[in-house]
């Protein structure tokens, strides 16, 4: 695997506006004043639609395959039409879970751990849809 | 042309959003100190929970009925509805929120042929982005914008939307709701119109607006004129700066001691100190009032107001005040129910004029920190003047059944398994 440098991190959400605060000289802007660019915000690459985004906490181990542990933080986006692969929210028996949504070859919401099965959908008693998940915000360090 | 988009149930919505358990329970709100319901789901009217009952009437229900119960949770309801005002500014131009759970839009221009569409699109929407059922009306004023959402709400037939321009609907529609249900006329207006013969929403926009002006006020008269399709009231837009801050509670227990009371008076104040800073205002004017309950037969009320040399938004200075107030108004031997504090007379914190004395050295430093540790969620700091933690059971509005604050708090947001 390897990385690649993107920019320095906005500290603080959700706008930072860049500052001059030196006097500048009349008549010679400061070179750098056609160079200026917002820092980099997490919410622009995570959220896609604010109004429409939710944070939920996952629990259990269903869906280590998938990159989600327990204690992880989902953003989730209501805005979007979940689709075949989607990782979703849903409510199944009074209950959120998060699945990856599977339509063929038979529509099931499928867990990302062998040990637990995969929960077939009745075409008339769809389960209610929450959200897409978008995004999976895991901490690396241990606090 | 206007509509009304208007939130069905709105808190009980909010609540069974983030409780898909409770999908298929009647669900009931309570007021402030969980004294009476406020808000209820379809389920629990129809079970014939009346809007406005004592929370103790209805608590049998609870075991024999499984009513589920919250106390307001006004963190919840207030995110959810800035994000529905929100989601409406994206959908069209023109939006003036006009409560909690209900906004004015203004769609002038638009054919009418696209409205019926735009309605259900509006409708679709916040029910995809928020989790929220809301009803829209259409028609070419506000007063009749509320009739066809009233009637969108009524009669599920029109499936959440109705689209009030034709004159013979609206009418038709008029002749249907009695005079009460018009947005402004209240209780005792009623009372008044019924004897001159008004008695449907149709009698009143049929009756001469001249006659009424002279008999009651330009308002009835604007009404008539409204409900006969002719605009009066224009979209309030741009709700001008805030003219002052309240913060107020009812106490969860009456209160009789000056200490608890100053710790009640001292959290209001750090309150409205915070609000005065997020406008970036400052404050020349400040009261304090306390009372006992408004039907104790040993009622005591007073207020006392106090002006600042310089305007501020410094909480101390705002608490030495509060203080000073508080000792003229108390008086022992009373049983309190309730205390505020009013700041007036703001003024935007770079339209000051600085006096001689000026301000006092680091004060915006200070507060600016303070309030960040406060929205950090990490911790909370505040003055002594407060009390201590535990000393809040003493006043503090009871909210037994609160729900956790899904959307704004890190530590309560919902769990997935």
């Amino acid at each position: 695997m390897s990385v690649q440098w993107l920019g320095r991190a906005s500290r603080r959400a959700p706008l930072c506006l860049p500052l001059f605060s030196q006097p500048v000289a009349a008549g010679f802007p400061s070179p750098a004043q056609d160079h200026v660019e917002q820092r980099l915000d997490l919410n622009g690459l995570c959220i896609k639609h604010p109004q429409a985004t939710y944070f939920v906490r996952a629990k259990g181990d269903s869906m280590v395959e998938h990159g989600i542990v327990s204690g992880d933080i989902l953003v989730v986006d209501r805005a979007l039409e979940a689709r075949h692969g989607d990782i979703i929210i849903a409510s199944l028996q009074g209950d959120f879970t998060v699945k990856r949504l599977c339509l063929h070859p038979s529509p099931c919401l499928q867990p990302g751990n062998p040990a637990y099965p995969p929960i077939a959908i009745e075409e008339d008693n769809p389960p209610d849809i929450f959200g897409v998940v978008t995004f999976v915000v895991h901490p690396t360090r241990l606090s | 042309m206007f509509a009304l988009v208007d939130c069905n149930n709105f808190y009980t919505s909010c609540e069974m959003l983030f409780r898909p358990d409770l999908r298929d329970r009647p669900v009931v709100v309570l007021s402030n100190n969980d004294g009476c319901v406020v808000a209820r789901s379809p389920l629990a009217k129809a079970m014939g929970i009346p809007m406005g009952v004592p929370a103790f009437q209805v608590r049998h229900l609870e075991k024999q009925a499984g009513l589920v119960m919250f106390s307001s949770n006004y963190a919840l309801y207030g995110d959810m509805s800035a994000r529905v005002m929100a989601t409406l500014e994206q959908l069209v131009p023109e939006v003036e929120a006009y409560s909690i759970d209900e906004a004015f839009l203004g769609l002038h221009g638009l054919p009418a042929t696209t409205l019926p569409s735009l309605a259900r699109r509006i409708r679709r929407t916040i029910d995809r982005h928020q989790g929220l059922p809301v009803c829209v009306g259409i028609a070419p004023t506000k007063t009749l914008a509320k009739l066809a959402n009233h009637a969108a709400k009524t009669w599920p037939a029109t499936q959440g939307t109705v689209i009030l321009t034709d004159p013979a609907r609206q009418q038709r529609l008029m002749s249907l709701l009695p005079v009460g249900t018009i947005w402004g006329i209240g209780r005792r207006m009623v009372g008044h119109l019924e004897q001159l013969g008004i008695h449907t929403a149709l009698d009143l926009a049929r009756s001469h607006p001249a006659t009424l002006r002279k008999r009651f006020s330009v308002v009835i008269e604007r009404l008539v004129r409204e409900l006969n399709g002719e605009p009066c009231l224009p979209l309030d837009l741009l709700p001008g700066p805030r003219k002052h801050i309240v913060a107020s509670r009812s106490f969860g227990n009456r209160v009789t001691e000056r200490r608890v009371i100053g710790h009640a008076v001292a959290s209001h104040t750090w309150r409205a100190s915070e609000r005065l800073r997020q406008d970036d205002n400052l404050a020349r004017q400040m009261t304090v009032y306390i009372r006992t309950g408004a039907k104790d037969p040993n009622y005591y009320g007073n207020a006392a107001s106090g002006a600042f040399a310089q305007p501020t938004r410094d909480t101390r200075q705002l608490l030495d005040m509060a203080h000073r107030l508080l000792d003229q108004l108390w008086q022992p031997g009373y049983r309190y129910a309730k205390a505020g504090v009013v700041l007036t007379d703001l003024c935007h914190r770079h339209q000051q004029q600085t006096d001689l004395f000026g301000d006092r050295p680091g004060s915006d430093a200070l507060m600016d920190v303070m309030d960040r540790i406060n929205h950090s969620g990490k911790g909370k700091v505040w003055l002594a003047g407060q009390g201590m933690q535990a000393d809040r059971k003493a006043w503090e509005m009871k909210r037994l059944r609160l729900s956790p604050s899904y959307t704004t708090d890190w530590q309560q947001i919902p769990e997935v398994s």
